[in-house]
């Protein structure tokens, strides 16, 4: 079956519906599909509940589909970044389940690995815990998460090839592996697609049963603190 | 006088032995790193999913693909390796973290913290604090002793919403060094020309001990 696609308009086609559930690779601007988000936005598809670590700034990743209000509800960690987010949050027109950043990538772990649920530490005590089921192990006390799929996943890679295999560079790797697993559809957007074999077998990251579509795009990789040393 | 950011950052770092795996949280604790001994064979943990974190890059070292968990571009080291968050807090959570060195708005006198949301005003989410604090072998905070409108940030009972439940093992302010204890807060060091009578009045928590 044919993986490649030439765009990420040609990769979303047929597969963007309203009121669907998207995981989204990514940390901060670092490692997300940033040309699939911006085609998610065109495409003008709404009433959306997107899972992803953060959620952008105002003018680029998936902040972008905040502009429209394209967004129902987000399931993340941090959204500090984003005075568009707290605007539309604050006023009532978003909603937002806040997930602990661990137990947010062990759910899409455990829900692309056919895990239904887990317990963790992580939240007892807290806000995070109410209302749902604990129990005590060896005398510690630990809360119910469930595992967390998607109907669609949106991941970026460093290189994958036609079968689908992708490698990450660096810190862009972050929640890419987990969000793809998670997918009903995953959806790569890679630098460059490779000659199948070309890839180390020893270093793939994403095998490619997790990957149905894969194109290769110009990633603009914005930075959102500029730090350096003098030299 | 009290301790400032750097003074605190630097009796934070005694706080790391030798061989040591941490993970430094967003602000003052970033300085910490400043001050590690060196002597010392210490990895700096970065939970968006790097072990081994170097310092600030060059102009032209800087890559995009290379940032830590405060967003900030870094670099690597040749003991550096990368993985993927779940693999990152796999590590925290599974405790193979010695230490965590995190800013808070509050912390109780039983040790619990509360860094994360001011209901109504400031949403920013918890991040990865609440995997750290339940994780990480040790929690050690560093904040100011008092909020912006002076008020003890070191209380009976925390008033926002919670991080973390009794994670709190030593609080750094710029007034000292405190440790929760069976009954409240022990006071293992005051920082110079700093008294206990002072500290006694600034501090909301129960001061346990001389």
């Amino acid at each position: 079956m044919k993986k490649v696609f030439s765009s990420a308009d040609e990769a979303l086609n047929g597969v963007l519906k309203d009121g669907m559930t998207i995981a989204a690779g990514g940390f901060g601007l670092c490692g997300i599909p940033e040309n699939l988000i911006a085609a998610i936005k065109n495409s003008g598809v709404k009433e959306l509940t997107i899972a992803s670590n953060n959620a952008g700034v105002d003018d680029f990743g998936l902040g972008l589909l905040l502009q429209d209000r394209q967004v129902k509800k987000m399931i993340s960690s941090y959204v500090g970044e984003n005075d568009l987010f707290m605007q539309q949050y604050l006023a009532g027109e978003l909603e937002i389940e806040f997930n602990p950043q661990g137990t947010l990538a062990e759910r899409l772990r455990a829900g692309g690995a056919g895990i239904p649920g887990f317990y963790t530490a992580t939240g007892v005590g807290t806000k995070i815990a109410e209302g749902k089921e604990t129990k005590e192990f060896d005398g510690k006390t630990y809360v119910l998460e469930r595992g967390l799929r998607a109907d669609l996943a949106i991941v970026k890679a460093w290189k994958g090839d036609a079968q689908g295999n992708l490698t990450y560079r660096k810190t862009a790797m972050n929640f890419n592996p987990e969000c793809a697993t998670a997918g009903k559809i995953t959806i790569a957007e890679v630098e460059e697609i490779v000659p199948v074999g070309s890839l180390d077998k020893m270093q793939i990251h994403t095998p490619g049963v997790y990957v149905q579509r894969i194109f290769a795009a110009n990633h603009e990789k914005r930075i959102e603190q500029r730090t350096t040393r003098a030299a | 006088m009290p301790w400032d950011r750097n003074d605190m950052a630097a009796r934070a770092a005694q706080e790391l032995e030798d061989g040591f795996y941490v993970n430094l949280g967003i602000g003052i604790p970033t300085l910490v790193s400043n001050y590690v001994p060196e002597d010392y064979d210490i990895t700096l943990q970065s939970e968006n999913g790097m072990l081994g974190m170097g310092p600030f890059p060059t102009e032209e070292e800087i890559d995009a693909d290379l940032i830590n968990a405060g967003k900030q571009t870094v670099t690597e080291l040749d003991r550096t390796s990368y993985f993927s968050s779940s693999q990152s807090f796999a590590m925290i959570r599974g405790g193979h973290i010695n230490l965590s060195i995190l800013g808070a708005m509050e912390v109780s006198e039983t040790g619990d913290l509360a860094n994360w949301m001011i209901p109504g005003r400031l949403v920013k989410g918890m991040g990865g604090a609440m995997d750290l604090v339940a994780g990480v072998q040790r929690i050690v905070i560093i904040m100011d002793h008092a909020n912006k409108a002076g008020e003890s940030k070191l209380l009976k009972k925390c008033s926002l919403p919670l991080t973390g439940q009794g994670v709190v093992d030593r609080i750094i302010t710029n007034l000292g060094v405190f440790d929760v204890v069976e009954g409240g807060l022990k006071v293992i060091e005051l920082a110079p020309e700093v008294t206990m009578e002072e500290v006694r009045n600034k501090t909301e928590a129960t001061i346990v001990g001389s």
